[in-house]
């Protein structure tokens, strides 16, 4: 994958970072992402991220559920096996409706599982680079990604006017390999120092 | 904080709204009582008793249902609803108005001489039929007007403690974090209060008192819970309208989208929770079978009832669960608006296909005296909610959860 960089800078407080979000969107900078222990309200919204999809996909994993269940359960008891039910039709719609309705929601919620672990590249074996491990505990990472025409000096000391603290240039993978985290360490700095260059 | 309007004015418009939909409902009253209720015919009679008692107990259920919602998101500590919180509140001041009249004719129906009605109220069929003889310990008239009587002014005198508390703020700022923890334990101690009540009350006895003894052979433990979940998304229905007609006059203006959608969400949720009661009350009754149970279904669900039946299923839960869904139809006046309104007539089916099959066997009875007495029931509240809303400032401006309710976002 590429390796890219990166500006970062550290935040404390909710207040410093947003209006810090607002003015790197303006003077231009490319937002890479901001990291952030927990969830952010309005953060997406300033960082003019679009709206997940990840809905849409719940309805139409769900919309499948109710199809399986609807078709297997009426083919298997009004056209391969007919049984008798204590007299009831052999097309019981009302005592499908629970079956139905569960087979909807493990598909609709097993399906956005994956779909968001997809989303986020999160699955077992799969590692990534981190910028710094704090975002996990308690700071607010912005991490602002270079491109030719950037100015590194420059955009160190806007992020440090910004109230950014512990600002550096940083070489980062911004994609996923499998393995391990030692062993990739290694391969990894060797790629960073060619990228310097 | 901005400066925003506190004060508000009822238009003139609206009054003349709320008096004219009051006339309807007065002349659609004198209408059915000219044409049906002087009847000497005991069903024709009933069609007029149903009426008043299928319009008088939905009202009542509903406003009331704006107090539950007050108190639960109290116990919930949720403070989102702070800043439209005193519009539930001027909703749930029509609940003594209401209660009156739901009590008049609760009582007129239980000691008049139509037994068409409640059947367990003719003392010597009741000695005649073992199944009403053995369930007399509960439905019998003394209890039947004690019960009603204490409810109505049980939820009357908890709601009207409950609105006081949250005026006694207006011109008093707490003035310390020890009287504010003070402040809230009395908010949840009363709010709990109401909760019980409520609990033996919609939740459990009335509507199987009130309703579900129109059919007194019949009986479903789940009944209680379906008419509470049927009154509290038209109840949340309510609020959301009142909140937009007052956005649309320019109050409220720390309410905004994000209020709009949790109770489109609220509305959304209840709407599927209600389905699920209604459901699963049909669908045990239809795989049992049993004749005693079935006989609930036959004449809503089977005979000649089943149009309301299934236009009421299409409006309750598949148009809000289609158009509920999309974040952005939860956001946006128009669509909550339309779906407010075509669930509180949604609601209101539901409540006429419970009293009617029971008392009109013969014939769907035509829904325009009953859709004039409804209008009427809606004046009523619309003047109440106004007059009491004109009368208190529009936000409790000391209260601790205002903030939360400012900054709410979803």
């Amino acid at each position: 994958m590429a390796i890219k960089k990166f500006v970062t800078g550290n935040f404390y407080d909710e207040n410093v970072l947003f209006p810090a979000v607002k003015k790197v969107r303006r003077a231009g900078y490319k937002i890479h992402d901001v990291f952030t222990p927990f969830p952010i309200h309005g953060l997406d919204k300033a960082m003019g991220l679009r709206e997940t999809s990840l809905h849409t996909a719940g309805f139409i994993y769900g919309i499948s559920g109710t199809a399986t269940a609807l078709g297997f359960i009426s083919w298997a008891l009004t056209v391969d096996w007919r049984m008798n039910v204590g007299g009831k039709p052999f097309f019981a719609l009302p005592a499908w409706i629970p079956i139905i309705f569960e087979l909807t929601v493990l598909f609709a919620a097993v399906g956005m599982v994956l779909t968001f672990c997809y989303l986020c590249q999160l699955a077992p074996f799969v590692r990534k680079d981190h910028f710094n491990l704090r975002s996990t505990d308690d700071t607010f990472l912005m991490a602002v990604e270079c491109t030719d025409k950037t100015n590194e000096a420059e955009a160190l000391s806007f992020l440090q006017g910004l109230g950014a603290s512990d600002v550096k240039v940083e070489f980062k993978e911004t994609g996923w390999w499998l393995g391990r985290y030692d062993k990739e360490r290694k391969r990894f700095e060797k790629q960073t120092e060619q990228a310097v260059h | 904080m901005t400066a925003f309007r506190e004060k508000f004015t009822v238009p003139k418009r609206f009054n003349t709204i709320a008096f004219a939909l009051m006339l309807i409902g007065a002349l659609s009253v004198i209408g059915l009582y000219v044409v049906y209720g002087s009847s000497h015919d005991a069903t024709k009679q009933a069609r007029f008793w149903s009426s008043l008692l299928q319009n008088s107990v939905y009202f009542l259920l509903v406003v009331n249902a704006t107090m539950f919602f007050i108190c639960a998101t109290t116990l919930a500590w949720g403070g989102w609803q702070m800043s439209f919180r005193r519009v539930s509140e001027a909703i749930s001041t029509s609940v003594p108005v209401i209660g009156v009249i739901c009590g008049v004719i609760l009582l007129a129906i239980c000691f008049g001489n139509n037994h068409q009605l409640y059947h367990w109220t003719d003392t010597e069929h009741v000695k005649t039929d073992a199944a009403l003889t053995w369930k007399a310990g509960f439905l019998n008239k003394t209890f039947f007007a004690g019960w009603t009587i204490f409810t109505i002014v049980a939820w009357w005198l908890l709601g009207w403690k409950v609105r006081k508390l949250s005026r006694s703020l207006d011109n008093k700022p707490l003035a310390s974090v020890e009287e504010g923890k003070k402040y809230m334990w009395n908010n949840t101690v009363w709010a709990a209060a109401f909760i019980v009540i409520f609990s033996l009350t919609v939740m459990s006895s009335i509507p199987w008192l009130w309703l579900m003894s129109l059919d007194a052979h019949w009986y479903s433990t789940m009944y209680s819970w379906y008419t509470f979940a049927s009154t509290f998304v038209a109840g949340v229905a309510l609020i959301t309208l009142f909140v937009v007609y007052m956005k649309n006059n320019g109050y409220l203006e720390l309410t905004n989208e994000e209020h709009l959608h949790d109770l489109g969400k609220f509305m959304f949720a209840f709407s599927i929770f209600w389905t699920y009661l209604w459901f699963s009350q049909f669908m045990l009754i239809w795989y049992a079978n049993i004749p005693e149970e079935t006989t609930y279904f036959k004449p809503r669900a089977y005979g000649m009832y089943k149009g309301v039946f299934w236009l009421m299923f299409l409006i309750n839960f598949v148009a809000p669960i289609l158009i509920l869904m999309r974040r952005n139809s939860k956001r946006n006046y128009t669509t909550i608006t339309f779906m407010a309104l075509l669930i509180i007539f949604g609601h209101w089916l539901d409540f006429f296909q419970m009293v009617f099959p029971a008392t009109q066997k013969d014939s769907v009875p035509l829904l325009v005296y009953d859709f004039g007495v409804a209008l009427g029931f809606v004046g009523i509240i619309m003047f109440v909610t106004g007059r009491s809303l004109s009368k208190v400032p529009l936000i409790a401006k000391n209260h601790p959860f205002l903030k939360e309710s400012i900054i709410h976002h979803t």
